[in-house]
């Protein structure tokens, strides 16, 4: 089980901070460094990237060393289902007005759950949008219609 | 008697009839969310902040305020009534407040921990009000360097102390410093990190953080959890504690508010680790340590007084020095930067009806929830029915939607969605995602701080370590490192020989 770095808890952790440190730095590079006494915009970003590297580093061969593996499953049908019914609200809510968005939104999301019954999410898209309308459009005041685009 | 004076114009300026009803709101959203399973304060915090905005600074704060106490206050009636804490802050409360349910005492119970809260929330106010003036001034000494040397031992005290792992708390906190970096530089006027996209240029939002790291990544969690729940419900008769429980837990309850106001001071610790280190203490001195677990009033005394007194303390360097020593008081200073205020030490002067006002709402909020919650604990048992599958959905229409409105930007959105996904990553990878919130919130103040120090300085490194202030800092992060790193040295040689 030692070499299967694919659920490696540690080593996982350590590649993620390597690469967005990494990036971080190659990034920076097109920023001004400037000096300690009158430091540049890239001089604070590159020192916090090389230092996330460092950490990367020491927890993946600590990851390596140990061998612990993450706990459970990946739940990446679920995280996709939320993030896509996220994303396709801020799609629509422009495009076809907010009651659309909301209830697309709560289809996409419901799928995420361990169970789906259809007239449930229905009721339950149709109450909330109501409430939210009632609440953000109508209490708030914001301008957002709830149907059409902007 | 100054303090006196400021208590009774912060009473006057709670008690408007503006700031009354939105700390009553404000307390009564904050309970009802709290009470859902799976949502805890952070949680209803960050998505119900955007329906601030639009109010002015101090309703905005005095609601903000009553959200936190009511959603950890309703944390613990969970984790009296379902064994299920909605953070980690009430996770003891379920050890003795859960079997006491069982017992058929819930209602003792929950009354208990109503009782042990509010006697710890007003000693917490109290506490605010006599060390936030003196703390204000001596802080209105801080040049550049010592606010960096502040907030290098806050951020290294919340890696240190969160629970986990600590390397992986010091890359979080990096990490969150990194993600506060995007944006405009303030100095050069240069956009880093905006990838073209012009949303970028003013930065990852706060709210898109907040409600990515704290919502989405724990809804996607929770939904791997099965759905098992027992809610002790037909059993709550008598709400009334006997006279012999009162007795039993007013000891408990002053121990615990003073360990809790101790370590709701300290960066990172928070009401989690107070109630923890309470409850430990009780178990300690008790003359019969093993009733613990089997439904000690002492065991729900204790840790709920203390974490709502840490609850409070907490507010106190957020307030005095601008700086968050927990994740939810990164939420308030991130509200209080929405509203125009530039957190610090001046906020005092500047603002004293948000100081003294958001103190004395706070005695006010507390006396609410004691209130609010023993008649209508029918009302929050009936909502912890309330299936998780119901849940979702609504709290991520609430998440958009406020994420939506503060730029009326569909960028916003995607991000959480983008967040969501690298918190949930995070989580599983087990990274705490609350000291990358606070990287996140201190990041561009430090840089800001880091700038300014080393430019006074000419250049020179020494001014960190020279000036006495900022020396004290120094030493003082050293000491945490030291303290926390050595016990975990000599058990890592121990398991080696």
């Amino acid at each position: 089980m030692k070499f299967d770095l694919r659920n490696n808890k540690d080593f996982l952790a350590g590649l993620l901070f390597i690469l967005i440190g990494g990036l971080a730095v190659v990034i920076a590079r097109d920023y001004p460094m400037g000096s300690a006494m009158r430091m540049g915009p890239g001089y604070f970003p590159t020192i916090l990237g090389s230092i996330l590297c460092l950490f990367g580093v020491y927890v993946m061969v600590r990851g390596i060393v140990s061998g612990e593996r993450v706990k459970g499953e990946w739940g990446w049908k679920p995280l996709a289902l939320i993030a896509l019914s996220i994303v396709l609200f801020g799609f629509l809510i422009d495009r076809l007005g907010m009651i659309p968005a909301l209830v697309a939104m709560f289809f996409v999301s419901a799928f995420a759950g361990r169970e789906f019954r259809f007239k449930e999410v229905l009721l339950l898209a149709v109450l909330m949008s109501a409430f939210a309308a009632g609440v953000f459009v109508y209490g708030l005041k914001l301008p957002y219609p709830l149907f059409g685009s902007f | 008697m100054d303090i006196l004076n400021n208590l009774v114009f912060g009473f006057t300026v709670a008690f408007s009839l503006q700031n009354l009803a939105y700390c009553f709101i404000g307390v009564l959203l904050g309970t009802l969310i709290g009470v859902l399973p799976g949502i805890g304060p952070l949680v209803t915090i960050a998505m119900l902040f955007p329906i601030t905005f639009n109010l002015p600074a101090v309703p905005a704060l005095i609601m903000l305020a009553g959200i936190y106490y009511g959603a950890q206050y309703g944390g613990s009636t969970t984790s009296i009534l379902v064994n299920l804490p909605g953070e980690t802050a009430s996770a003891v409360t379920c050890l003795d407040g859960y079997q006491m349910a069982r017992q058929g005492r819930a209602g003792p119970a929950l009354a208990i921990a109503a009782i042990a809260s509010f006697f710890a929330g007003c000693v917490g106010t109290l506490l605010i009000a006599l060390a936030g003036p003196p703390l204000a001034e001596w802080a209105l000494l801080f040049g550049a360097a010592e606010y960096f040397s502040l907030m290098l031992m806050g951020l290294t005290a919340a890696a240190v102390l969160t629970h986990g792992d600590m390397v992986k708390g010091f890359a979080m906190v990096v990490l969150g410093l990194l993600i506060g970096i995007v944006g405009t530089d303030v100095n050069s006027g240069m956009a880093r990190y905006s990838f073209g996209v012009p949303e970028l240029t003013d930065g990852v939002g706060f709210t898109v953080v907040a409600v990515g790291l704290f919502a989405v990544a724990e809804i996607v969690v929770n939904l791997e959890l099965k759905e098992a729940r027992e809610v002790f419900t037909s059993k709550i008769t008598g709400l009334m504690p006997t006279g012999k429980d009162l007795k039993d837990s007013s000891w408990p309850m002053v121990r615990g508010t003073a360990v809790g106001a101790f370590f709701g001071v300290l960066p990172g610790t928070g009401p989690a680790l107070s109630s923890f280190a309470t409850y430990l203490l009780e178990k300690k001195i008790a003359r019969d340590p093993s009733r613990f677990g089997e439904g000690a009033i002492e065991g729900v005394a204790a840790p709920e007084a203390a974490n709502n007194a840490a609850a409070q303390t907490a507010f106190i360097p957020m307030l005095t020095l601008g700086i968050p020593a927990s994740a939810t008081m990164a939420l308030m200073l991130g509200a209080m930067t929405i509203q125009g205020i530039v957190p610090g030490p001046q906020v005092m002067i500047s603002n004293p009806d948000l100081f003294w006002g958001l103190i004395a709402s706070m005695w006010i909020g507390n006396l609410m929830l004691v209130i609010l919650n023993l008649p209508l604990v029918g009302v929050w048992v009936r909502l912890l029915r309330v299936p998780y599958r119901w849940l979702f959905p609504s709290i991520i229409m609430f998440s958009s939607l406020g994420n939506f409105s503060v730029n009326n930007s569909p960028v916003d959105v995607y991000l959480c969605a983008v967040v969501g996904v690298l918190g949930y990553i995070l989580v599983k990878l087990e990274c705490e995602p609350a000291p990358l919130l606070l990287g996140y919130v201190l990041g561009p103040l430090m840089e800001e701080y880091v700038r300014r120090a080393l430019l006074i300085s000419r250049g020179d490194p020494t001014v960190f370590f020279t000036r006495p202030i900022s020396l004290a800092f120094m030493i003082a992060t050293l000491l945490i490192l030291v303290v926390m790193i050595a016990p975990a040295v000599r058990k890592k040689r121990e398991e080696a020989h």
